[in-house]
């Protein structure tokens, strides 16, 4: 897994909620494999049209936030299915941070494993981010996993300063070190062989 | 197991929790084990990260496999599956079962199906068991009091390799739908009639539990129907306490316990319901008589109105946000703001899926069906062989082939369009699916989701159709 420790890049506004895995990967795209690369298929249908050709008005087809590595959106972000090519798509075309007021479960825990930080913010102050960085296309937020901050460049926080977003503990240390917790939780081979013994006596039939 | 949550008032979701739990750490996560694991041909990635790490499966007696996303719906022939990518999925769950040594109900087999369908039709899935699977869906099992969640590709090989899971302890809720639900009225409406009060993120972060007099009379297909659909409320799992109905329904199926084990199982099963004073984090409530057969208008599950009803108008949005999307929709939808429901024309119906191939919903699809001739382009696909061959024991595929129906092969199919069977570019689909999301069918696909009875009603009329005035005797 890639580790994640700070980052500061050019944020790109998504102005939609309910942005499910079928629109961030096409369900048609998933039989490739990981190592085939997902980045040029991120949000496909949303980028271009049905004979190929790019949507010029889509936020991420704009010139100004080619180089973003952060997207900021609206609520329920990744929902729908699970499947994780759709965290392989934003991390393959360069994404590495999503802000949203809430998101699919499983696309939360999803980003976690492969390097991807999701960050929650309240809903008004991502809507307060994605109208500022429509404004100034092409600002920058930095994002500091240690202190659990996001700051934006001049432009951006002239008006809102920085944000503290909450992690769960054990997430936090495993982006921090890039471990990989099936790695870490082999080191608990102990626990679990012990669970496992109690777990037969008391429910034999399973 | 952990004495302290124990004395306290426990909800089902807390029992099965304590139960699985392996290691709490300070810092609250928790390292679960999981009992019951499903793969299907879409779980590649898992086997893959497996071997390049050198990692054996832990325990591949827990592990059950079936093909269902990209099978063929013409044919139980691998060679049918045309598209080599496709099938490339397919043969390599048979591989990798092999290799592994873990149960598969592969093509040909006719326990092969969904493994949404197939997991509780075994009786893999048992109450106050910790289940899991490489597929959002998989709250569908929490219908027979297990708690049961989708995990992404990641997840899947450390449940290979570990036969456990790390978590942080969700919310809980709890749904209440009482009173008696009327004539025409099913499960999927229920659920979807949740969704449209609660919200697509309405259950984010929670594991729901469905009480009330609703779900304690309704039989196990029709909560499978409603956990299923869990997840399009944003909840984790979805569960019902299990009872008479769950016990009767898991005796005697293949991998349920047997004789003594039977008895014992049944005490475990006896203690998980909630305890009285139990608390949940959020509590909802419907009233089952004020619920309609539901349609959806838009792209998120959340946009279901009763099929009395008529399209919203983006003008009477509460934000402009909220208007600016309503009207996205309405274009990609290609419907007008006001229009009644029941004026939407339809091209084309799927009857299928994890929410709706199981035997009592071709059955009432087929009521609907029967002397009748559909109008449009119109399949049913069930959801495992055996519940094809229970229908066709019970003559429901002649009732649907006579109505002009077509009688399909078992798997995911329409509903995902991952086999090939898609909706055309701007083409209008009445499904029995879970999902309406942009793309979803097919690029340019339009989705309602419905109920089975309300997608046989479509296909005879052509149109949205409200179900109870067929059953009434109507035109």
């Amino acid at each position: 897994m890639q580790k994640f420790e700070r980052l500061e890049s050019v944020a790109a506004p998504l102005d939609m909620a309910n942005v499910d895995t079928d629109q961030i990967i096409p369900a048609r795209f998933l039989w490739r494999t990981r190592s085939d690369g997902y980045g040029h298929l991120l949000f496909n249908d949303l980028r271009t049209s049905q004979d190929g050709e790019s949507k010029p008005e889509f936020v991420l087809n704009l010139p100004a936030y080619q180089a973003a590595n952060i997207l900021v959106a609206d609520r329920n972000f990744g929902c729908g299915s699970s499947r994780e090519h759709a965290v392989w798509a934003l991390m393959d075309a360069g994404i590495r941070v999503v802000i949203a007021p809430s998101f699919g479960d499983i696309f939360f825990n999803n980003s976690f494993k492969n390097g991807l930080l999701p960050i929650m913010l309240p809903q008004a102050r991502c809507a307060e981010l994605r109208a500022a960085l429509a404004r100034n296309p092409g600002a920058k937020l930095a994002v500091d996993l240690e202190a659990q901050t996001v700051t934006g460049s001049m432009r951006v926080s002239e008006a809102f300063g920085a944000d503290r977003f909450d992690i769960d503990p054990f997430r936090k240390q495993l982006l921090l070190s890039g471990m990989d917790d099936i790695t870490f939780t082999l080191s608990q081979a102990d626990d679990i062989a012990a669970f496992e013994q109690r777990y037969a006596r008391e429910l034999p039939w399973v | 197991m952990t004495p302290a949550r124990a004395a306290a008032p426990a909800t089902l979701f807390d029992k099965i929790w304590a139960r699985h739990t392996i290691v709490e750490r300070p810092d609250g996560a928790t390292l679960l084990h999981v009992a019951r694991h499903l793969v299907h041909d879409g779980s590649r990635a898992g086997f893959r990260t497996l071997q390049e790490r050198g990692l054996r499966l832990r325990h591949p007696e827990r592990t059950y496999g079936t093909p269902d996303h990209y099978v063929s719906s013409t044919s139980r022939a691998l060679e049918a599956i045309s598209e080599p990518h496709r099938r490339e999925m397919v043969s390599a769950l048979s591989a990798n079962a092999k290799q592994h040594g873990i149960t598969l109900f592969d093509l040909g087999d006719v326990r092969q199906g969904i493994a949404h369908v197939v997991g509780p039709e075994q009786g893999i899935t048992q109450p106050g068991l910790l289940l899991v699977c490489g597929d959002s869906h998989t709250a569908t099992h929490g219908a027979l009091g297990a708690l049961a969640f989708g995990i992404g590709a990641s997840e899947v090989a450390h449940v290979m390799a570990t036969q456990a899971l790390w978590q942080t302890r969700p919310k809980s809720m709890r749904v209440s739908v009482n009173g008696a639900l009327g004539t025409g009225v099913t499960p999927k409406d229920v659920i979807l009639a949740i969704i449209a009060s609660i919200g697509a993120a309405g259950g984010v972060g929670h594991v729901i539990e469905y009480a009330g007099s609703v779900f304690r009379a309704m039989s196990v297909e029709g909560r499978l129907t409603v956990c299923n659909m869990s997840i399009e409320a944003g909840a984790r799992a979805g569960m019902v306490a299990p009872d008479e109905t769950s016990y009767a329904y898991l005796k005697g199926r293949p991998y349920a316990p047997q004789g003594a084990m039977w008895e014992r199982a049944l005490a475990y099963w006896r203690s998980l319901p909630s305890d009285a004073g139990a608390v949940f984090d959020r509590e909802v409530s419907l009233d089952a008589a004020a619920i309609e057969p539901m349609v959806t208008w838009g792209t998120s599950p959340e946009d279901a109105v009763a099929v009395t009803g008529a399209v919203p108008d983006p003008a009477e949005a509460a934000s402009a946000e909220r208007r600016e999307a309503m009207t996205r929709t309405l274009a990609y939808m290609g419907l007008a703001p006001g229009m009644a429901i029941e004026a939407i024309k339809v091209d084309r119906v799927f009857i299928g899926s994890c929410t709706n191939a199981r035997i009592e919903d071709l059955r009432s699809a087929a009521m609907v069906a029967k002397g009748r001739k559909a109008r449009i382009p119109a399949m049913v696909v069930a959801g495992s062989g055996l519940v094809k061959a229970q229908a066709e024991a019970e003559g429901l595929h002649r009732v649907f082939l006579d109505a002009g129906f077509e009688w399909r092969e078992p798997g995911c199919s329409m509903c995902v369009g991952m086999n090939g069977d898609l909706v055309a570019p701007g083409e209008r689909c009445a499904s029995t699916s879970n999902r309406n999301f942009v793309g979803r069918q097919g690029r340019g696909a339009r989705t309602h989701l419905v109920s089975p009875a309300m997608a046989a009603a479509a296909a005879v009329s052509g149109h949205m159709t409200d179900v109870r005035v067929l059953m009434a005797g109507g035109a």
